[in-house]
């Protein structure tokens, strides 16, 4: 079998990234957009060729994970040892082929986006350098090479948020996401060193292995697997917007729109979900942490759904739609079903950075406007970017047969059956699932609908370049989810484990085919129903009686301001976090720190030096006589030492003072 | 005729000699202000030096502290050279030779 190693898939975009970022900007335009996307391309490719060589002519059962490890450790000392190595599983494959296959995808986009932007080397290097860090992360065999990926998404996550970083808001967007995170990895760290501490290992197998089977080793249930659980999902809320950590994404639209899709919609955000699937059975030996998680991707879901209804910036619209996709996920993940979870991550990045990017042409084409109010009646004017975004829609919303209806089906199926709880989360997901109908259909009504409600604006179709990855997109939210119908749990169980069986209830859909009645077809009806509704309000709400959205907002002036303002969580955090610490750097920090004892210090020191200066300066006559003299007193000095014997005449003294006393 | 002067002169004068010679120099350069005599000062200390040299080259009968005095010689020669050039360039700028009023880097 002759596949392509391991490590090959990372070194393209690191190669890409060394090549556009030191040489980049004497590069002529064509070879930087050539290595660009090479880069990517060769990556999947090799993921590709992975791919098969795996399959092999035989299909799914017989795929064997496999490890490629670095021939010198990485960390040897008595209590720990770190390899750095790669494992390519079903679970890192299924993420590997969205990474990289998405990925190149946004890369030919933005060839087409930021033509005409003066950072395109630099950008271009940075989005290398991103998918550099993403296979790591998703290769990594360990939690300590995850980590190396994990921060280095997150530094290419923060270099293209703040991309313009002339512009302020920018540059302090990336600085909110980079911190944020910080605040997640905290408990990513703690997590690694209560594993190192209790199980001393760090990879995942070996973990796996000292946990044993659940039900088996009753002894790690609880306790301090469920601390190190916890701590994961910090580090996964922050990665993955999660609450309470959700802030930052929002604020990172402000980076180019392509990054926006690639980083911040379909892959780096879904990292958590995807840590949290990868260490699945430090969650399964702890009931209680995966609970909350569930809890927490529950909460997020419905939380950013009801925020993203009263957006008028298409791209935070998006934003919060994707933080409660991630909510989605974390709640797939909360009730063990981390196929689900992963299988909703990969339909999502599609159906999410195809929205992303049709947003991103929407931009391009009304010349940088981003406001809904100004839209309407684009889908005459850009009749291919609207037709996407259709799909995307309706793929988002769960209808029947796009991507986002599978997975989101197998997700809220999966609640379902999780005990009392599950019903109470089923209930909320459902809710979700109505709201982002709702919120995508009043984007697609408000954007594409009507009458256009800003006539100056001369909007126009955007390039080939942009339109191409749109349209593959928009394939794949069409046929992402068949992909993965019935066959992605068993795909994936090798990995994560399956815990829910997949009925396949959706097949009475298919005309003509025998099906039974199941509890998950009598769920997945409902879903759409659901959907449907949705649709059917932003219907009412944005077409047939346009002044309602006004009516409702002055019925409830409160839970307007509190929705529009989203729930001034900013605000909250900035008042009992950023202001008590920027007063603390500012006063206690600021003056009796660095005014008091630095600059203390620094007076000090030079206060002692001109003293010392002062009189020393008095040698440095310039009298030619003067440092004659001092020459002569030295030379007799060091004579004196020399020539008189000292152990003599101090071995004299004393007898010279007994003889004194002795008169 | 031979006379050994070691033994009719004592090696004691001989260093005596040096050491007045040398503390002539010393304090030539000390208390003197024209810059030649300062300079004629230092020749004197280092002549005061050769002489110890060789009394006691002559003493051991070690052939090593007269070649150690050409040495010297030949030094104070290109010190000479090179200390009246300065002096020269010295009078040409400040016109004035007293030492007390050659005290600045600068002009």
């Amino acid at each position: 079998m002759n596949v392509v190693p391991l490590w090959i898939i990372p070194i393209f975009p690191f190669a890409g990234f060394l090549i556009n970022g030191i040489l980049g900007g004497r590069l002529p335009k064509w070879l930087v957009t050539t290595v660009a996307l090479l880069a990517p391309l060769a990556a999947c490719l090799a993921v590709i060729s992975n791919t098969f060589g795996f399959f092999g002519v035989v299909p799914v059962p017989s795929f064997a994970p496999r490890v490629e490890t670095c021939p010198l450790p990485w960390i040897n000392v008595p209590a720990l040892h770190v390899d750095f190595s790669f494992v390519l599983d079903q679970l890192s494959l299924v993420m590997l082929l969205v990474v990289t296959g998405v990925g190149f995808l946004i890369h030919v986009y933005s060839v087409g986006y930021m033509s005409d932007d003066e950072g395109y080397a630099r950008y271009f290097s940075y989005l290398n350098l991103f998918l550099f860090f993403m296979t790591v992360l998703v290769l990594a065999g360990n939690a300590l090479v995850m980590f190396v990926g994990w921060e280095g998404v997150g530094l290419a996550s923060y270099l293209l948020i703040g991309f313009y970083f002339q512009k302020k808001s920018a540059a302090d967007a990336g600085k909110k996401a980079f911190i944020v995170n910080r605040i997640g990895d905290f408990g990513f760290l703690i997590a690694m060193f209560l594993l190192v501490a209790n199980f001393g290992t760090l990879t995942f197998t070996e973990i796996a292995a000292k946990l044993g089977p659940i039900g088996i080793a009753p002894g790690w249930t609880g306790g301090v697997v469920t601390v190190i659980g916890l701590c994961l999902l910090l580090g996964a809320a922050g990665k993955s917007a999660q609450l309470p950590l959700y802030i930052w994404l929002p604020d990172a639209m402000e980076g180019p729109t392509p990054v926006s899709a690639l980083i911040h919609a379909a892959t780096m955000v879904t990292a958590g979900v995807y840590m949290v699937a990868r260490t699945h059975v430090i969650f399964d030996h702890s009931p209680f942490a995966l609970g909350v998680v569930a809890t927490v991707g529950a909460a997020t879901a419905l939380f950013a759904a009801t925020i993203a209804l009263v957006q008028n910036d298409i791209k935070r619209v998006l934003a919060y739609s994707t933080i409660s996709q991630l909510g989605y996920m974390f709640l797939g993940c909360g009730v063990a079903a981390y196929s689900a979870a992963i299988f909703h991550l990969m339909t999502h990045a599609f159906f999410k950075a195809l929205l992303f990017l049709a947003a991103g042409s929407v931009i391009h084409g009304l010349g940088g406007e981003q406001d809904l109010r100004k839209m309407g009646g684009l889908w005459r004017k850009l009749p291919v970017t609207f037709a996407v975004t259709t799909v995307g829609v309706l793929a988002i919303a769960g209808i029947y047969p796009f991507a986002g209806f599978f997975s989101k089906d197998a997700i809220l199926y999966a609640v379902f059956e999780h005990g009392i709880n599950g019903k109470i989360l089923y209930s909320v997901g459902l809710l979700t699932a109505l709201l982002t109908a709702f919120y995508m259909a009043r984007l697609w009504y408000m954007a594409f609908m009507g009458k256009s409600r800003s006539e100056e604006v001369h909007a126009h179709e955007s390039p080939v370049s942009m339109l191409g990855p749109l349209v593959i997109l928009a394939l794949l939210s069409i046929c992402g989810g068949w992909i993965g119908i019935e066959r992605f749990g068993a795909f994936l169980a090798p990995s994560v484990g399956a815990r829910v069986a997949e009925t396949g209830g959706w097949r009475f859909l298919i005309p003509g085919t025998q099906y039974a009645l199941s509890l998950e077809t009598v769920l997945s009806i409902i879903a759409v129903l659901v959907a449907l509704e949705g649709w059917k309000i932003a219907d009412k709400f944005y077409r047939s009686k346009p002044s309602r959205p006004a009516q409702w907002a002055a019925a409830m002036p409160s839970g307007y301001k509190l929705l529009a303002n989203k729930y001034f969580v900013d605000e909250f955090y900035g008042a009992t976090v950023v202001k008590p610490l920027l007063g603390f750097s500012n006063y206690i920090l600021g003056w009796v720190a660095e005014v008091g004892i630095v600059g203390g210090a620094a007076w000090l020191i030079g206060g002692v030096a001109t003293f010392a200066g002062a009189i020393l300066q008095r040698w440095q006559s310039g009298n030619l006589r003067s440092y004659a003299a001092w020459l002569a007193a030295g030379a007799a000095a060091v004579l004196l030492f020399l020539l008189v014997p000292w152990p003599t005449v101090l071995a004299s003294l004393p007898a010279i003072h007994l003889g004194l006393a002795g008169h | 005729m031979n006379i050994n002067f070691a033994q009719e002169v004592p090696l004691s004068w001989y260093l005596i000699l040096s050491a007045v010679l040398f503390s002539l120099g010393v304090v030539g350069f000390l208390i003197k202000r024209n810059l030649i005599t300062v300079f004629m000062s230092i020749e004197l200390m280092l002549n005061g030096v050769n002489l110890s040299f060789v009394t006691f080259a002559q003493q051991w009968h070690a052939v090593k502290g007269q070649i150690f005095v050409f040495f010297v010689m030949m030094v104070a020669a290109a010190e000479a050279a090179v200390g009246l050039a300065i002096i020269i360039a010295v009078f040409r700028v400040r016109a004035t030779l007293d030492v007390d009023r050659i005290d600045r880097m600068k002009l």
